[in-house]
């Protein structure tokens, strides 16, 4: 039998709000954190409209003289790390430094530098390249600069898994707690690729929604009119605990880790499988493994990014792994008010289905006025729903066809 | 128009302050940029880097390799001004 894992601490950076209450609070009220991007040098190709993080300030954790040495995505780790470590009361000071973790996703690392330095390397040559365009580039840059700040000596890494990063960096926390290896973790996603390259590349592939005229509306998971994914930024890291360690001091638990789901849909490296056979084994896993029928699960948080085919697969594999109980279940996308945080998401959503469990409040899909009849399921459209809440699903898919899906359960001790 | 020594060490300390995040009056031509001024190996190529972009000038490895105070720095920079001219 393994330990049992609770989560202690949330934190987050978002496109609705760089505070865990506030953010909760607008999201719950469908406000939309989508808008225009104003500057002349990301509004050129296709989509111009992204889930910005407006609010976000490094100052009082990251001193003046380090932001430009830290790439956004990096500064947004630490700062909702920040944010999860004093949620939890852990104080790193009194750890065992060796048995404390910081496991972050991050999809694609520094973007916007790359582009920032390529353009020097290409204008003004080799000499004029910062020392500090590697540092700041690597995707493993938010683990290690959690680490630095809180003097984590255990394992610290990133994860990438594109789309599913974040919840493949939680399920690889859950399982050291769970084994033994480790008592504490911080851990969860991080993204900041809302750059030329970010909105370029994807628009190449017609995967952004080029609502371009109506920012708020353009994220409408689940609806026949949606055209594509909004891009978003942002973190959300969590404080994972060994059970016994968190009731040794008294904290508050937000909720338990109890299972997870992962597959790879070995198809094509980028579209989903139609039929969502991979996506759905991923769900049922994740079910098994907290030992769960699909009628106690009350809410599912959908990746649901509003691409027309991933969310017609994703309606699919929800039917498959909850057979006559999919129609009944509360599912949403919170990404119809955040947009797509990609490597980052699976953090924020894991920290909003926490919250959905302990307000009993289902958050709503935003924009979903015509259903998809291809996405015939309980999607919680347009506004917010109670409903008690003890067992949340959190799902997420990403290029490469990776799919990671993860329980949690109301703490019961 | 030639920058004079003063202006030259206005601007170097500018830079310096900005980059290692130090109050401009505690810097001085004595200041050793690494010991006095916490600069690490990256913070002294990244100065590197802000003074021939500020000053217009190509410093050589060999004359990086010589500059430990601020002062080394003006007067480096000084010299490379004056023999452009």
């Amino acid at each position: 039998m393994g330990k049992r894992v609770v989560i202690t601490g949330l934190g987050l950076v978002s496109p609705v709000g760089c505070e865990v209450e506030t953010a909760w609070k607008r999201l719950v009220e469908g406000q939309s954190g989508v808008t225009t991007l104003t500057d002349p040098e990301r509004s050129v190709f296709r989509s111009k409209i992204a889930g910005l993080s407006r609010e976000f300030s490094p100052s009082g954790i990251i001193e003046p003289k380090d932001v430009k040495k830290i790439d956004l995505f990096a500064q947004f780790a630490l700062v909702a790390g920040v944010q999860a470590v004093k949620d939890s009361g852990v104080d790193f000071g009194r750890e065992n430094p060796f048995r404390v973790a910081s496991i972050i996703g991050c999809g694609v690392g520094g973007l916007g530098e790359i582009e920032r330095q390529s353009d020097k390397l290409l204008l003004r040559g080799p000499k004029h390249i910062s020392p500090f365009t590697i540092p700041k580039i690597m995707p493993n840059a938010g683990a290690s600069h959690l680490a630095i700040y809180f003097g984590i000596h255990g394992p610290s890494y990133s994860v990438s898994t594109a789309c599913a990063s974040a919840n493949n960096a939680m399920i690889d926390a859950y399982k050291m707690i769970r084994d033994g290896e480790i008592d504490v973790a911080l851990t969860g996603g991080t993204e900041a690729a809302v750059s030329r390259l970010g909105l370029v590349g994807f628009g190449a592939m017609h995967a952004l929604s080029e609502r371009n005229d109506e920012p708020e509306k353009a994220s409408r998971p689940f609806d026949a009119d949606r055209d594509g994914f909004v891009i978003g930024e942002g973190s959300g890291v969590l404080v994972f605990e060994e059970l016994e360690h968190a009731l040794k001091r008294n904290a508050h638990i937000w909720g338990e880790f109890t299972g997870y789901g992962v597959t790879t849909d070995a198809s094509h490296i980028t579209q989903p499988d139609s039929e969502g056979v991979y996506a759905g084994a991923a769900m049922e896993a994740s079910l098994r493994s907290a030992k769960l029928n699909p009628e106690q699960i009350d809410y599912v948080n959908a990746h649901g990014t509003a691409t027309p085919l991933g969310d017609v697969a994703e309606a699919n594999a929800i039917k498959r792994a909850f057979g006559d109980f999919a129609k009944s279940v509360s599912i949403s996308s919170t990404k119809s008010a955040t947009g797509h945080l990609l490597g980052g998401s699976g953090g924020i959503e894991l920290i909003f289905s926490l919250l959905a469990m302990r307000d009993g409040v289902i958050p709503p899909t935003l924009n979903l006025e015509n259903p998809d009849p291809q996405c015939d399921l309980d999607f919680t459209p347009l506004v917010a729903r109670e409903k008690k809440i003890d067992t949340i699903l959190s799902s997420s898919f990403g290029f490469g066809g990776h799919n990671a899906c993860v329980v949690a359960s109301r703490f019961v001790n | 128009m030639a920058l004079s020594k003063a202006e030259i060490s206005e601007k170097v300390v500018s830079i310096i302050s900005d980059q290692l995040g130090r109050e401009s009056g505690t810097i001085t031509p004595q200041s050793d940029i690494a010991n006095d001024l916490g600069a690490d190996s990256l913070d002294l190529a990244e100065l590197m880097i802000a003074f021939e972009e500020e000053f217009e000038i190509d410093i050589d490895e060999e004359n990086v390799g010589n500059i430990t105070t601020v002062g080394d720095v003006i007067n480096q920079i000084e010299k490379q001004l004056n023999s452009a001219e």
